[in-house]
């Protein structure tokens, strides 16, 4: 291959491919901080629903049971967050790293003992989601730049990217535009004086810790159903790491969050593309330094070179009411 | 009552035990799910890791690395700081090991090469962690995630590092050449014949002299006292004229160079070479152990043993029962990361009650 080979057209379509991952775990993530409570067990989230939805969507050759049951596991754990933060008033983070590494075993185990693959499920063949086709993609197939945009750009999809996009607006009209909303950032910014103005605290973070653990399983459920066709041991490599760092990215804002996600969409992207691409100047880079650059540039943005974040004040710090 | 009122056998003994049978109890719970019986896997278990003396000498073996990466993870908490980058700073380690060892092993006599290993481990792992603990200290980045992304930067630079330049020509291993003779850890089964053939070797006891020195320095001394008053509360201990930022990155350079130790048992005592993933794991032991044993040195001891009894009995196990791979045992840390860290008070109301109700 050659320079010549990057598409440009392909980067933008696996951007778009490549998002939703981060986009659903990254809103998940934004409801749960936004309340209060530190999410770093996204990535553990993503992975048990990822295993759970392909088991299911095999075993019942229907990736909508699989996306029901992937989200079950994912509340359950979520809840379990917010019982450790909200209930026992314990160590968030050390709740999050500790979900991450059992499920990393644990959907190791429990898919050897179904399936005998080495941590792998079948493939899912005929139970992964269909693509969406646009009304009229054959007739505008063959027009130049039309085609490829109608076709390939906005049609060709699963369902779950068009969620995706659309969810964004809705985070954003739920956080800013509603009472509930704006209960969910008072508990998250000064939950005393949500408590003082008759808001129940604990509910408010349960009830986010609900929403994200139900918002992250559609991320788990994209990676095996929609992008692989399978789940694989530690497929989430990282996805809500950097679902995470797009949120501290965005402000913990929905909008920016989504640019965020997009960032991070794209080097993927590009990631793939530069595999084995002879490089003007540098030439061939390695495809394990390839690999490193999301990691690289998650530090750059932490590191606060490319944005400046604020975090929701009570974050991570659990509420005792005042006598 | 709260639980700072609560006796110190309570809160120190108690509270991590009961912490401790939860998280075994709920693995029991998943051994019998897959169809096989705990009660049996626990003997095999235990036969394996503690009763046989080979057994007992590679779990004694595997605790010798999880000290260090115990330590790295403990050092870090004392100073309040979430250190999960273990497992890239004792990868780098190794690195700055096989380095040492390459360029001396030929030319330096045996009691010059485990010092010069021990220097290029920590050298390594300890840079490995200064970045994170530079932005921390200095723009305010979430050590959390940084030393996570550390993680992955490690085990892709590492790959290339291996892949690009140490893997001797002619060789499809991906590993490093193996070292001479001379940089070998004597073995212990020289004294101890019942031990077997087994890696048992004297990083054993810089272990331990790493607990003592970590005891000594983090309860004895002044600047133990600084440390743990940034843990407790650092507006507080700055106010009192501590440098938070210097304290932190102190720390962390600390923490990475116990972290980068570890590597000195895994390669110098047991493989003698480089190779790709060999710290499978560790590191992240390092966060159930310094939570288990509540960072004090004898819990420290206590929870690096018991995770080596785990893996070595566990892959044990493996063998006999297919159901139980060793990958269980990934699982069972993050349940005891789970009840002893982050539900660690879960029992906590109902000693209370029982402690109150004794005293009438």
């Amino acid at each position: 291959m050659t320079f010549e080979d990057l598409h440009l057209g392909s980067i933008v379509v696996s951007t778009v491919r490549n998002a939703p991952v981060l986009i659903f775990a990254a809103m998940a993530g934004l409801f749960a901080e936004r309340s209060g409570v530190i999410d770093i067990g996204l990535e553990g989230k993503i992975l048990a629903s990822a295993f759970v939805s392909a088991a299911v969507a095999f075993a019942t050759q229907n990736p909508w049971y699989g996306i029901l049951a992937g989200m079950a596991v994912s509340i359950a754990l979520a809840t379990l967050q917010g019982y450790v933060a909200v209930t026992q008033k314990g160590n968030q983070l050390v709740a999050g790293i500790a979900i991450n590494i059992a499920m990393s075993g644990l959907t190791f185990v429990v898919a050897q003992y179904f399936f005998q693959q080495g941590g792998r499920t079948p493939d899912l063949g005929e139970a992964r989601l269909p693509y969406v086709t646009l009304p009229g993609s054959e007739a505008v197939a063959d027009v130049p730049v039309l085609g490829w945009i109608w076709t390939q750009l906005l049609g060709g999809h699963s369902v779950l990217v068009y969620a995706a996009f659309l969810l964004v607006p809705l985070v954003h009209w739920l956080l800013y535009h509603t009472r509930f909303g704006l209960r969910l950032r008072a508990c998250g910014e000064n939950p005393h004086a949500a408590d003082a103005a008759g808001v129940s605290v604990e509910r408010t973070r349960y009830t986010a810790m609900l929403i994200a653990g139900a918002l992250c399983s559609f991320s788990g459920a994209y990676l095996a159903i929609v992008q692989s066709g399978f789940f694989l041991r530690d497929m989430s490599a990282g996805m809500g790491y950097l679902a995470l760092t797009a949120m501290v990215f965005g402000n913990w804002r929905p909008t920016f969050t989504f640019l965020g996600c997009l960032m991070f969409g794209f080097f993927n992207a590009v990631q793939i593309q530069l595999e084995g691409v002879d490089l003007p100047v540098v030439g061939r880079i390695p495809g394990a330094l390839i690999q490193m650059v999301p990691y690289v540039v998650t530090v750059i943005v932490l590191a606060g070179l490319m944005a400046k974040s604020v975090a929701p004040k009570a974050i991570g710090v659990p509420f005792v009411k005042s006598r | 009552m709260t639980t700072n009122d609560m006796p110190r056998w309570a809160t120190g003994i108690v509270l991590p035990i009961l912490n401790l049978l939860s998280a075994l109890l709920v693995a029991a719970l998943v051994i019998h799910l897959l169809g096989e019986d705990p009660v049996e896997s626990m003997q095999i278990l235990i036969n394996s890791a503690i009763v046989n003396p080979e057994g007992l000498s590679y779990t004694l073996f595997y605790a010798s690395t999880f000290v260090f990466t115990g330590l790295a993870v403990s050092i870090a908490m004392q100073a309040g700081l979430f250190n999960i980058g273990a497992e890239g700073q004792m990868y780098f380690g190794g690195l700055g090991l096989t380095l040492a060892m390459l360029a001396f092993d030929a030319s330096l006599p045996w009691y010059l090469l485990i010092p010069v290993g021990m220097i290029g481990a920590a050298l390594f792992g300890g840079l490995w962690a200064f970045i994170p603990g530079y932005l921390q200290a200095k723009r305010g980045s979430h050590i959390v995630v940084t030393t996570i992304m550390f993680n992955f930067i490690a085990a892709s630079l590492m790959n290339f590092v291996i892949v690009k330049y140490l893997i001797p020509p002619g060789e499809q291993n991906t590993a490093s050449r193996v070292f001479s003779d001379a940089a070998a850890l004597p073995p212990l089964n020289a004294w101890f014949p019942v031990l077997g053939d087994t890696p048992l070797n004297i990083s054993f006891f810089l272990a331990i002299i790493a607990l003592v020195i970590y005891g000594v320095a983090v309860s004895r001394s002044a600047w133990g006292y600084k440390l743990r008053a940034t843990g407790l509360n650092k507006h507080a201990a700055h106010y009192a004229g501590v440098k938070i930022s210097a304290m932190i990155i102190v720390t962390m350079l600390i923490s990475g160079a116990l972290a980068g130790l570890g590597a000195v048992n895994s390669i110098m005592g047991s493989t003698h070479y480089l190779s790709l993933n060999f710290v499978g794991g560790a590191g992240f032991v390092g966060i159930a152990i310094a939570l288990m044993g509540r960072q004090h040195p004898f819990g420290i001891f206590l929870s690096s043993v018991l995770f080596g009894a785990l893996i070595q009995g566990g892959f044990d196990l493996s063998l006999e029962k297919p159901n139980i791979p060793t990958e269980t045992f990934i699982f069972i840390q993050g349940l005891i990361i789970l009840f002893c860290g982050a539900m660690e008070n879960l029992y906590a109301p109902v000693l209370i009650k029982l402690i109150k109700g004794k005293k009438g």
